[in-house]
């Protein structure tokens, strides 16, 4: 049993004096999947189930494969903070770093390997 | 991981059912939580059946008359009975709000009367605020200055107390801040609505001169930002006021500032 006061309870550690910057490439990059989104959807759409040779030189043409691009990098790192907010608000103490280190290594992960596919089949 | 099941000695039980009152013809059933902390017993739901035709309108009138006629030994808060001291707040038909303005015969079937949800018992509908009352402590809810106080007092146009509307009304019945997921996982470091919403009638108060240090002390991932605008706090003030729109407004300071 701690005997702290109700007023240190909720104080706490203090504000940490940061969190805008997250909030605001959540909303920044909220905002750039909304033009993103349908342009990757409908230029994926078009290629897609064509033969091989096809997609290969579709994706060499500099608007779709610079869409792609763009929509992974953006996208991975759009994930990567509401994940890291998802895990915040559900998972505590010493899990909550742990898993929030995951999630930041799986999502440049794969974001790599989707850019570096792309960048196949651009090049 | 957060506890998404209810702990063992906290699972309801079916408890008492009380005789019904003779002669009565035009009966409600209502079903409240008792838990007594002097016993060993999980918390269970009593069942009583309240004479309408002898009582007043509202969930506070039919809390009492059980109190006064059927069962001395329940608990619970109130005092003003009007809406304005925000102690009679419970979770009443599912929802947060003050049974002495919530009307019985807006409830349609039985009537279910639970504490605010997700803050420890003190007994029957009693939660226990200490925390909560620390975190709106927290805040500095006062007038802070820096300029020497004026001779007769701190002036203020009609448009600036205009932006204190919709905020100073809060009469802190925890109501907004219990019915917030993100205070029941994190409440111990989330403000929660409430709190937030008079941190933000303090920022924007015209006379206020430490909006910098106020917007310093709440800029945390836990204290302001675990607000993911779920709005559940807006539904359920029973004062009409929107917590979330206050808590969004903060946030919009806070990128003003940096952006």
């Amino acid at each position: 049993m701690a005997f702290l006061t109700d007023r240190k309870r909720a104080e706490g550690l203090g504000s940490a004096k940061t969190g805008t910057e997250h909030h605001w490439k959540m909303m920044v990059s909220s905002a750039a999947l909304i033009v993103l989104m349908p342009l990757f959807v409908f230029t994926f759409g078009m290629i897609l189930g064509a033969p091989y040779e096809e997609v290969v030189a579709y994706y060499q043409r500099p608007f779709p494969a610079v869409v792609a691009i763009l929509t992974m990098l953006v996208g991975w790192f759009h994930f990567r903070l509401g994940v890291q907010t998802l895990i915040e608000d559900y998972v505590h103490g010493t899990a909550r770093k742990i898993t929030i280190i995951a999630m930041i290594c799986l999502s440049y992960s794969a974001a790599a390997f989707a850019v570096f596919a792309i960048v196949r089949l651009a090049l | 991981m957060v506890q998404l099941t209810l702990p063992k000695n906290s699972r309801m039980t079916t408890g008492k059912t009380w005789p019904k009152p003779e002669g009565a013809t035009n009966l409600r059933k209502v079903q409240i939580y008792r838990w007594n902390p002097d016993d060993d017993k999980n918390p269970a739901l009593d069942t009583y059946f309240v004479d309408m035709d002898n009582c007043g309108p509202m969930v506070l009138d039919a809390l009492i008359k059980i109190k006064n006629e059927i069962d001395p030994t329940l608990t619970f808060r109130r005092s003003c009975r009007e809406g304005i001291c925000g102690s009679c707040a419970m979770n009443i038909d599912g929802i947060n709000t003050l049974a002495c303005i919530y009307g019985m015969d807006e409830i349609k079937g039985d009537v279910k009367i639970y504490p605010l949800p997700h803050m420890p018992v003190i007994k029957d509908l009693i939660p226990d605020l200490t925390h909560f009352y620390a975190q709106h402590a927290s805040i500095m809810p006062w007038l802070e200055t820096k300029t020497n106080r004026p001779a007769k007092e701190w002036k203020q146009s009609i448009e600036d107390r205009k932006k204190l509307d919709g905020l100073y009304e809060c009469v802190m019945c925890a109501s907004c801040s219990t019915s917030c997921p993100s205070y029941w996982w994190n409440g111990d470091r989330y403000l929660g609505p409430a709190a937030l919403l008079h941190a933000y009638r303090w920022i924007i108060d015209s006379r206020d001169e430490a909006t910098g240090e106020r917007l310093d002390e709440l800029e945390d991932p836990f204290k302001l930002y675990r607000c993911h605008t779920i709005m559940n706090c807006a539904k359920t003030c029973p004062k009409g006021l929107n917590p979330a729109k206050a808590i969004a407004h903060i946030k919009k300071m806070m990128v003003e500032r940096v952006i």
